[in-house]
């Protein structure tokens, strides 16, 4: 078993403003299909959600308010799982919640230092 | 209580407690000599109380007799003393005499010590059981046999081997500094933990026995309930869980001793009391931003103690095994969780989810498998049940799963 990275993006801008109910019920997506992952001792580390907000430094201290000028999508949260090989781990990235609303999951193999 | 009675509960109760006290004036290098001396005391009872009658007060008997058969050891054993006294801080005073406190203070504070030395990580889990049922709990080597469905020889050298490792790595009997109790705790509470579990689930038929363990797990954990340096979230929450677990005790095991599932359970039998007490420890476990494994596990047995079935009860146990699961993962947990999937977000979801757990080897899985697919495809259910009863190992399991093929081809 090889650890994979999910790097989960989100467009903010086209997210549907959520009532608190659908806001649960997306917590409740989220939840199952972690919990999923964990179920088939897949799961590495749940990882953990970003602000949105942040700055990005570049060469001679030019610093901006986060990336969000150039790219649309902004990187809502991480999670690393378990999986024989990048098919495997595609194939579990493809229950993410985020899907269903625009959202996409880059899979990386995580190259152990 | 009548005499021949009262010796065995006595020895069930004081024992441990001479036992532990002695040990901790003289060091774990003398354990054997503290064991013997305890012995010895019960042994002297057993011979005076049954031609002179019981004394007034049969536990302060004891104590004085342990005491004297102490000191008259140190005096025949002036080596042993000098050893002894190097190790005992308070008792090198000129006269040599040795002071053995058996307040109830004292003992406690020994209990306690002794038991993160019980519970000391060199030694491997089954061991710490084992010596946890001995001296923290004052089990016969038979009794602990029974728990462990083994033979009484095994268990022997288990513990002799377990002792010689105290031993060896010369651990001190003294409650861990605040800093190492954060660190020492969680061993002890898994422990505890598996001590209880030991009774509940396990496979030996002596309900007594197993309903002993169970309270015995609980009494300890109590002690570190009520000692303010490790009354702790986690020991709250495993106290709570135990509480929860415990108050189906007598509802989950019929006449015959047979094993009564939970959704067929008379409600009517769980103690309420216990679930308070429950509820108790878990809302003293909410302190603190840690959630530990029995926070979690203490929150789903405090839903099953809910009656009436719902699909909110369902979806809050879901919840707790996810985050369960997340925390650390067990094949338990894994079909656990997709019973309350099922429950909560329909069959067909929950059957998706169990074709991915994949734990084939294992006859709860085909169990479940075979509960899923009822009222959906039976022959696929009859087809897994069967699987899963070429792979129990009870005759109790082995009863229950067979109703069931019978039930589904009817």
């Amino acid at each position: 078993m090889k650890d994979f990275l999910f790097v989960f993006r989100m467009d903010e801008s086209k997210m549907p403003k959520a009532s608190p109910e659908e806001m649960q019920a997306n917590t409740k997506r989220w939840m199952d299909w972690i919990g999923s992952i964990a179920a088939q001792n897949k799961l590495t580390d749940r990882g953990n959600r970003l602000v949105p907000s942040g700055k990005v430094l570049k060469p001679n201290n030019v610093i901006t308010d986060g990336p969000y000028t150039e790219i649309k999508e902004t990187i809502g949260g991480y999670s690393i799982i378990k999986a024989d090989d990048i098919d495997e781990a595609t194939e579990i990235a493809k229950g993410c919640p985020g899907l269903l609303f625009g959202g996409s999951v880059e899979v990386r193999e995580i190259n152990a230092m | 209580m009548q005499q021949p009675e009262l010796i065995p509960h006595l020895f069930r109760t004081e024992y441990r407690k001479i036992v532990t006290v002695l040990c901790k004036l003289f060091g774990i290098a003398h354990l054997e000599i503290a064991e013997d001396i305890a012995s010895d005391t019960f042994l002297a009872a057993s011979e005076l109380w049954g031609l002179k009658g019981l004394p007034p007060n049969p536990v302060a008997w004891l104590y004085t007799v342990a005491k004297n058969k102490s000191k008259d050891y140190f005096k025949h054993n002036s080596i042993f003393l000098q050893k002894v006294a190097k190790e005992v801080s308070y008792t090198a005073d000129s006269s040599m005499e040795i002071e053995i406190d058996l307040s109830a203070k004292n003992i406690n504070d020994s209990q306690l010590a002794m038991m993160f030395v019980v519970c000391h990580p060199c030694n491997p889990v089954e061991a710490q059981i084992g010596l946890a049922l001995s001296l923290l709990c004052g089990f016969g080597t038979d009794e602990i046999a029974g728990a462990f469905l083994t033979n009484k020889e095994s268990i022997y050298k288990r513990l002799q081997r377990a002792k010689q490792k105290l031993r060896e790595e010369k651990i001190a009997i003294e409650q861990p500094s605040p800093a190492k109790i954060d660190e020492r705790l969680p061993a002890v509470l898994m422990t505890l933990y598996l001590l209880f579990n030991e009774g509940y689930y396990s496979a030996s038929n002596d309900a007594v026995l197993r309903k002993d363990l169970c309270l015995e797990a609980m009494r300890l954990t109590y002690l570190l309930v009520e000692n303010e340096q490790t009354n702790k979230p986690a020991v709250n929450a495993l106290l709570a869980l135990m509480c929860f677990q415990s108050s189906r005790f007598d509802a989950r095991i019929d006449a015959q001793g047979e094993l009564i599932l939970y959704e067929d359970q008379d409600a009517k039998l769980w103690d309420s009391e216990l679930v308070e007490q429950g509820k108790y420890f878990l809302n003293e476990a909410s302190s603190g931003n840690t959630i530990s494994k029995y926070h979690l596990e203490a929150g789903i047995a405090c839903m099953h103690t809910m009656q009436e079935d719902s699909p909110e009860k369902w979806e809050g146990i879901l919840q707790l095994y996810n985050q369960l699961l997340i925390i650390e993962y067990s094949p338990v947990a894994a079909l656990n969780r997709t019973y309350a999937l099922a429950k909560a977000n329909g069959k067909e979801e929950a059957i998706t989810e169990a074709e991915k757990i994949n734990l084939t080897s294992n006859h709860l899985y085909h169990s479940l498998l075979g509960w899923l697919y009822t009222n959906i495809d039976n022959a696929k259910a009859i087809l897994h049940l069967q699987t899963a009863l070429q792979l129990a190992k009870t005759p109790s399991d082995k009863k229950l799963i067979g109703e069931k093929i019978r039930k589904l081809r009817d």
